[in-house]
């Protein structure tokens, strides 16, 4: 019998987030001719329509109807799949704000094995996985064992597996509902807050001058607005630079930010975390310039340039005028 | 409100080029500037504001060893009131498991309506905060940037995807990973560690805390790191070299033709 592996879905009122047709990929890296079951939980007509859609892909589809699951707490989640999956899973989930929620949790309970932001899976060898992580904010990669004999929770980094578009799952639907149990939790969810509009839509510019920690100081920002100036582009930031309130939180590119599609990204002193690369879409031309050679912007940048900022930009900018 | 920090000592990565040592088997050591996990400042800087604001006390704990008294020094003169070191040789190796089982053990040893840890470290894994409240049977919230104090619950915000925030009532005694920008920091000058200096930190090991050795450590770890190594990088970046003026040259160049310039 093959071996099976849990694909947890996540989608937003029946939309399928990414990691959905990617998540099917990794369990096959890890058992190349595991059948996958695709775990859905929501309420209502949604659920139906994401499940259907799923069993496109995926060799079986779990549902899971429920009121309390209308939104997807990771806490009423949590309850719902230790009462429904079976011991010694093996558990995918996307490592995103809601994996990160949900998966040392799930471990815990289930007896299981935790792995976080899995890059890259080798494969099983008696009873023990070997998968690839980054450490040291993507400064170092790790080769890491993970015993499964127990069964394992995984949370995937979306965007490194290729969305599996096939649709050669041919599974059915099946309605797991009643085995959910009781789904009362002690945390409540509320309500969503949306991020504020900023005074400019950096998801709509086409060159971005975007600043990053190597700016060191507030009073250092002001340099990135001139250069910006002189190539009539608009200014972002990656997140350091929110968190020390120099930029507003509508400049932030970055998964916890805005997604930005322009034609040129100038990345001035960002190291280049995955959660911020996650904001780049449409391929830009990627100019980097770090003084860290290490840094792994240098991994997805078209033109890299070692350097401290605070040096060169003010003579790229100077040079630019002069044209 | 009674509340536990952990916290913990790690290689400061906006100080340090990060370099693998020649076994391979973990990263050149030598010279490194460590500091506290980053997200764990904020959540010492929250900690000390709610207890600013409705009374009560904060105590900063780590797992380590004897060099990681000086990170619970720092968050105490930051102004947390007591400081815990969690530290014997059995506690070697632990894999996230292994530490949120150590804090398990100390968190029963007090009487703690909160629980913080920073939303992630050095090793990006995001694990430890859920793991213990899982352990503890308390609700649990990630990556929250808001925090609003109420009668045996809190408002809490987490952050999601685009920028937006997941508003949740939590029942206490609770856990909660803290996510950086949620306040700012304050600095903490060379009088404050004076100040702490000489404060007696209590080490607590495996016998004390009631934890059997066979449950953490190297031996317990079902997740373990075999090696770093360097990826193949793929094509990567082209660097430029040369002069300052030869570099600025070639760029324009290539922001000219890619629509970079206006």
């Amino acid at each position: 019998m093959a071996e099976q592996v849990f694909a947890y879905i996540k989608h937003d009122q029946g939309v399928a987030d990414d990691s959905a047709l990617e998540l099917i990929v990794a369990a096959k890296k890890i058992y190349p001719d595991a059948s996958v079951t695709a775990v859905v939980t929501g309420a209502g007509s949604d659920l139906d329509t994401i499940c259907n859609e799923m069993a496109a892909t995926y060799n079986a589809v779990w549902k899971i109807d429920n009121d309390a699951l209308a939104y997807p707490n990771a806490e009423v989640v949590r309850k719902a799949l230790v009462n429904i999956l079976p011991a010694d899973s093996i558990v995918l989930l996307p490592h995103d704000t809601f994996g990160m929620d949900l998966g040392p949790g799930l471990a815990i309970k289930m007896d299981s094995a935790f792995v976080a932001d899995v890059v890259d899976i080798e494969g099983i060898d008696n009873g023990t996985l070997k998968v690839i992580r980054q450490e040291f904010s993507g400064m170092a990669s790790a080769h890491v064992t993970c015993d499964i004999s127990g069964g394992a929770v995984m949370n995937i980094r979306p965007g490194v597996n290729q969305p599996d578009e096939s649709k050669s799952g041919g599974g059915e639907v099946v309605d797991k509902s009643g085995e959910a149990g009781d789904l009362s939790t002690k945390r409540t969810y509320l309500e969503i807050v949306e991020a504020e509009a900023g005074d400019v839509d950096i998801t709509k510019s086409e060159v971005l001058v975007s600043v990053g920690r190597g700016i060191e100081d507030e009073d250092n920002v002001e340099m990135v607005f001139d250069l910006a100036k002189a190539m009539g582009a608009d200014v972002s930031c990656s997140r350091p630079i929110v968190d020390a309130k120099w930029l507003e939180k509508s400049r932030q590119v970055g998964t916890s930010g805005q997604t930005v599609k322009p034609k040129v990204y100038m990345a001035m002193g960002i190291s280049g975390s995955f959660q911020h690369l996650g904001g780049i879409k449409g391929n830009p031309f990627i100019v980097a310039v770090n003084k860290n050679p290490k840094a792994p912007i240098f991994q997805v940048a078209d033109v890299g340039i070692e350097a401290d900022i605070l040096e060169f930009i003010p003579e790229l900018t100077e040079a630019i005028e002069g044209l | 409100m009674e509340i536990l920090v952990c916290v913990k000592r790690v290689p400061d990565t906006s100080e340090n080029e990060i370099e693998i040592n020649s076994a391979g088997n973990d990263i050149e050591r030598d010279d490194l500037v460590y500091s506290v996990n980053e997200w764990d400042n904020y959540a010492v800087e929250e900690a000390i504001q709610i207890v600013d604001k409705v009374g009560g006390s904060v105590t900063v704990v780590t797992v380590g060893d004897d060099e990681s008294e000086e990170v619970l020094r720092r968050e105490m003169a930051m102004g947390a009131n007591n400081g815990i070191l969690l530290s014997d040789d059995a506690f070697e190796g632990s894999d996230g498991k292994g530490i949120a089982t150590i804090l398990k053990a100390a968190v029963e040893k007090g009487n703690y309506d909160l629980i913080m840890t920073g939303a992630q470290a050095d090793e990006g894994a995001a694990q430890v905060g859920g793991m213990l409240a899982a352990m503890l049977d308390y609700p649990y919230a990630s990556l929250v940037n808001l925090i609003e104090a109420g009668d045996g619950k809190l408002k809490v915000g987490r952050e999601i995807e685009g920028g937006n925030q997941e508003m949740n009532d939590i029942e206490m005694p609770c856990v909660l990973s803290i996510q950086t920008g949620i306040n700012e920091p304050r600095y903490v000058g060379i009088r404050g560690i004076r100040k702490v200096a000489s404060v007696e930190i209590p080490t607590m090991g495996a016998s004390d805390l009631g934890v059997d050795a066979a449950a953490v450590g190297a031996g317990a770890a079902k997740v373990k790191r075999v090696d770093y190594f360097v990826p193949d990088m793929g094509e990567g970046a082209e660097m430029l070299e040369g002069s300052t003026e030869e570099i600025i040259a070639k760029l324009i160049e290539y922001l000219k033709a890619k629509g970079g310039l206006k």
